[in-house]
C-alpha cells in the first residue's frame, strides 16, 4: 500500500462516501456541545421534526457564559443566563448528557473531553468552536464547524467535507526548560503567519514535540486555527496511551487492548509524502511574547517591539501601524519595559494541571507587583481545580495575591463578567490577541502561563528564566 | 437559504488584512439564540463611537463617521471587498449571519479563514476568490469611482466591471450546485442514510468502543 500521513488514514477511516465531486461524508464520532454555537442548530432540528442520529456520540456543558465567581447565585446577565438554560432544555429535550454549570466535570469544552476520555485516538472529534483543533493532540482529526454544521452533525453523524492538504511542522532538537508548548506554537505561528496554514491539516512532529507532555500537545494543536490550519495533529505514542488509561470514557478490559492495537497505527508511515514541511529549531525560540492585534505579531522576550516601516509588505506594515496604535505601543521598545494591567491564567489553551504547576511554581513565595490591578487564575474544568486544591496551588497563588476562579472561559473572550476595560493591557495564556477580544479596548499580550506569572510578579514582561 | 445567482451592487472596500470574526461581530452578541437580527451590530466596535451591547436601540447611537459603511457613498452595497484572511478567529456564524442580514451577499478577497469561508456558503454568501493584485486594483476602482458596482454572475463564474471587462473566478463544483439552488447540505446528506448505517456497521466491527 502507499505510504500514507496520519491525516490520510484518519480520513479514510471515516470515508462514508466519496461524493464524487471533490467533497466527502464524514463520520463523526464525538460531537462536543457548548451553549454559544448551538441553540440555532437545535432550533433547527425542532423546525425540520428531526432527532439527534446518535445521541451518545454528543456530549455537552456550559463553558462561555458561566461565572467564574459566586457560582451558587447563578447567572447575573439575562440574556448570559439565557443561553445556559437554552442549552439545558435542549440537553433534556434531546436526551444529551451535559455536564452542567454546578457539575464538578463542568469545564472548558475544550478541556473536559480529554480530560473525560470522551477524545480518544483514532476519533473524528467536531465542535462548534474553532479551538477544537485541541483534540488532535490524540491523533485524532478534530476541527471547529459552523452552527449549520453542528445541526448537520446532530441529524446525520456526518459531514460533507472536502479534503484538505497536508503539512508536516517538524520542531527539531531539544527545546530549553522554561520555553514551552505555547512558546513554540507562538514561534511557529510567527513564523508562517496566521494563514500559513490556510486549506491545510498539520501534522506536528520532531523531537520537541514528542518531548512534549500531552497536555503541552493540546497547547500546540489548540492554536493551529491561530495558525490558520482547522485541524492539528500529533501522532500517537506511549504517552498518548498513558494519559487516556482508566479516564470514564475510555475503553477497558479487552475492548481496551483493542483499541490500543489500533492507536498504535495512527503515526505517519516513514515515506509518507506530506504537501508542504516546514522545519524549525527548538534551541532558537525563546519565550514569546504578543506585541500586536495578531497571533503572528510575535517575537522573543529579549527583543524590542518591531517598527512598522521594517515590513516591506505595504498591507503587513499598514497592519503592524494599526496594531501599534491599538496597543499603545511605541516601536523598537524593549518588550520587558511593557507594562501590564492584568494578568489573566485560563483559557483552553493553557488552563490544565500542568500550566496551574507551571504558573505556581513561579509565583511561590513571590508578590504580585503593585502595578497589576487584578491577576486571575480559572482553572479549565472543576477537576482540574479539585486536582490543583489538593496540591495546594490556590494557596499559593493566593498568598501571592492572585484570584483564585471558577472554572470556564472567562477572560479568553470576555463573554461573562470577566474583562479588560478600554485600555488596559493583559498578559493573557488565551489564544487570541485581537482588538477588543478580552473588553472592548482592552490590550493583550499572549504568553505561556509561566511567562504571566513572571509578569504578575515583576510588574512587567520578563523571561521567566531571569526568575531563577 | 436564499438562492444565489446574480447580483450587481455597490461595492464597499474593506481595507484591512485579517480582519477577524470578532472584529465581524463582537461576542456580546454571540449571546442570541436567534439566527437573525445581527445585521445592526455587524462591525459594532468599528461601526458605533459607543459601546454596544445585545437589546440596545441602534438607531439612538452615534456612528463613527469614519467607518467605511457609515459613508453615503457606500449605503447599499451588497459585495464587500477585502483583504487576505479575511473571517479569521472563531467558528462563530453569527459573522456570516451579520453580513447577510446587513444586506452582504458577496464577498471579493485574495484569501479566506477555512472556517467562515465554509459559513459563507452555508447563509447563502459567495465568498470569491481573486488574486491579491486583481483585488488591489479593484480597491484603487471603488476609491475613485463613487457609486462603483460590480456584476457577479455565479453560474457563468465571472466579474463584470463597469467598463464590461469579465473576471473569471473558481468556485467548488457541490457549492457552487448548493448556491445555485439554495439547497440544504442535511437534506443532501439524508439522502445517504443506507451508506452511513452500512459504514456505522462496519465501523463498529473494527473499532466498537466507538460505539458504547
Ligand atoms: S477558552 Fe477561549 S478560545 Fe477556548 S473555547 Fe473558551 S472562549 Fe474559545
Amino acid at each position: 500500500m502507499q505510504a500514507r500521513t496520519l491525516y490520510d488514514k484518519l480520513w479514510q477511516d471515516h470515508e462514508v462516501r466519496d461524493n464524487g465531486d471533490g467533497t466527502s461524508l464524514i463520520y463523526i464520532d464525538r460531537h462536543l456541545v457548548h451553549e454559544v454555537t448551538s441553540p440555532q442548530a437545535f432550533e433547527g432540528l425542532r423546525l425540520a421534526g428531526r432527532k439527534p442520529w446518535r445521541v451518545t456520540a454528543n456530549i455537552a456543558t456550559p463553558d462561555h457564559n458561566v461565572p467564574t465567581t459566586d457560582r451558587d447565585k447563578g447567572i447575573a446577565d439575562p440574556v448570559s443566563r439565557l443561553q445556559v438554560e437554552t442549552l439545558d432544555q435542549n440537553c433534556v429535550d434531546f436526551g444529551i448528557t451535559e455536564f452542567k454549570m454546578n457539575d464538578v466535570r463542568q469545564g472548558i469544552v475544550h478541556v473536559i473531553g480529554p480530560e473525560q476520555g470522551a477524545t480518544l485516538p483514532g476519533m473524528t472529534v467536531v465542535c462548534g468552536d474553532s479551538h477544537t483543533s485541541t483534540h488532535g493532540a490524540f491523533g485524532a482529526l478534530a476541527f471547529g464547524i459552523g452552527t449549520s454544521e453542528v445541526e448537520h452533525v446532530l441529524a446525520t453523524q456526518c459531514l460533507i467535507q472536502k479534503k484538505s492538504r497536508s503539512m508536516l511542522i517538524s520542531v527539531d532538537g531539544v527545546a530549553d526548560l522554561q520555553v514551552t508548548a505555547k512558546d513554540i506554537i507562538l514561534a511557529i505561528i510567527g513564523h508562517i503567519g496566521t494563514a500559513g496554514g490556510t486549506g491545510y491539516a498539520i501534522e506536528f512532529g520532531g523531537d520537541a514535540i514528542r518531548a512534549l507532555s500531552m497536555e503541552g500537545r493540546m497547547t500546540l494543536c489548540n492554536m493551529a486555527i491561530e495558525a490558520g490550519a482547522r485541524a492539528g495533529m500529533v501522532a500517537v505514542d506511549d504517552k498518548t496511551i498513558e494519559y487516556v488509561k482508566g479516564r470514564p470514557y475510555a475503553p477497558s478490559g479487552d475492548m481496551w487492548d483493542k483499541a490500543v492495537a489500533y492507536w498504535k497505527t495512527l503515526v505517519s508511515d516513514a515515506d509518507a509524502k506530506f504537501d508542504k514541511v516546514v522545519h524549525l529549531d527548538a534551541a532558537e525560540i525563546q519565550p514569546q511574547v504578543t506585541w500586536g492585534t495578531s497571533p503572528e505579531m510575535v517575537v522573543g522576550v529579549d527583543s524590542t517591539v518591531p517598527d512598522p516601516m521594517s515590513f516591506s509588505d505595504p498591507v503587513k506594515r499598514d497592519g503592524a501601524k494599526a496594531a501599534l496604535k491599538y496597543m499603545g505601543l511605541e516601536p523598537n521598545i524593549p518588550i520587558n519595559q511593557i507594562r501590564p494591567d492584568k494578568i489573566f491564567i485560563g483559557s483552553c489553551t493553557n488552563s490544565r494541571i500542568e500550566d496551574l504547576r507551571a504558573a505556581a511554581a513561579v509565583a511561590k513565595g513571590r508578590k504580585v507587583a503593585d502595578n497589576i490591578k487584578l491577576a486571575m487564575v480559572v482553572p479549565g474544568s472543576g477537576l482540574v481545580k479539585q486536582q490543583a486544591e489538593q496540591e495546594g496551588l490556590d494557596k499559593i497563588f493566593i498568598e501571592a495575591g492572585f484570584e483564585w476562579r471558577e472554572p470556564g472561559c472567562s477572560m479568553c473572550l470576555a463573554m461573562n463578567a470577566d474583562r479588560l476595560e478600554p485600555g488596559e493591557r493583559c498578559a493573557s495564556t488565551s489564544n487570541r490577541n485581537f482588538e477588543g477580544r478580552q473588553g472592548q479596548g482592552g490590550r493583550t499580550h499572549l504568553v505561556s502561563p509561566a511567562m504571566a506569572a513572571a509578569a504578575a510578579v515583576s510588574g512587567h514582561f520578563i523571561d521567566v528564566r531571569e526568575l531563577d | 437559504m436564499e438562492k444565489f445567482d446574480t447580483l450587481t451592487a455597490i461595492v464597499a472596500p474593506m481595507d484591512r488584512a485579517n480582519v477577524d470574526t470578532d472584529a465581524i461581530i463582537p461576542k456580546q452578541f454571540l449571546k442570541s439564540i436567534k439566527r437573525s437580527g445581527f445585521g445592526p451590530n455587524l462591525f459594532d466596535e468599528w461601526r458605533y463611537l459607543d459601546h454596544g451591547e445585545p437589546g440596545m436601540d441602534n438607531s439612538k447611537r452615534t456612528l463613527n463617521p469614519d467607518f467605511v459603511l457609515n459613508q453615503p457613498r457606500y449605503q447599499g452595497a451588497r459585495i464587500l471587498l477585502a483583504r487576505e484572511n479575511f473571517g479569521c478567529g472563531s467558528s462563530r456564524e453569527h459573522a456570516p449571519w451579520a453580513l447577510e442580514d446587513y444586506g452582504f451577499r458577496a464577498i471579493i478577497a485574495p484569501s479566506y479563514a477555512d472556517i467562515f469561508f465554509n459559513n459563507c456558503f452555508k447563509n447563502g454568501i459567495l465568498p470569491i476568490v481573486l488574486d491579491a493584485q486583481i483585488v488591489d486594483e479593484l480597491f484603487k476602482q471603488v476609491a475613485a469611482n463613487e457609486g462603483y458596482q460590480l456584476s457577479i454572475d455565479l453560474d457563468a463564474q465571472t466579474i463584470t466591471t463597469p467598463d464590461g471587462k469579465a473576471i473569471p473566478f473558481d468556485v467548488d463544483a457541490f457549492r457552487k450546485h448548493c448556491l445555485l439552488n439554495g439547497l440544504d447540505d442535511i437534506g443532501l446528506t439524508l439522502q445517504h442514510v443506507d451508506d452511513i448505517r452500512a459504514y456505522e456497521q462496519k465501523r463498529q466491527q473494527q473499532a466498537p468502543w466507538l460505539f458504547s
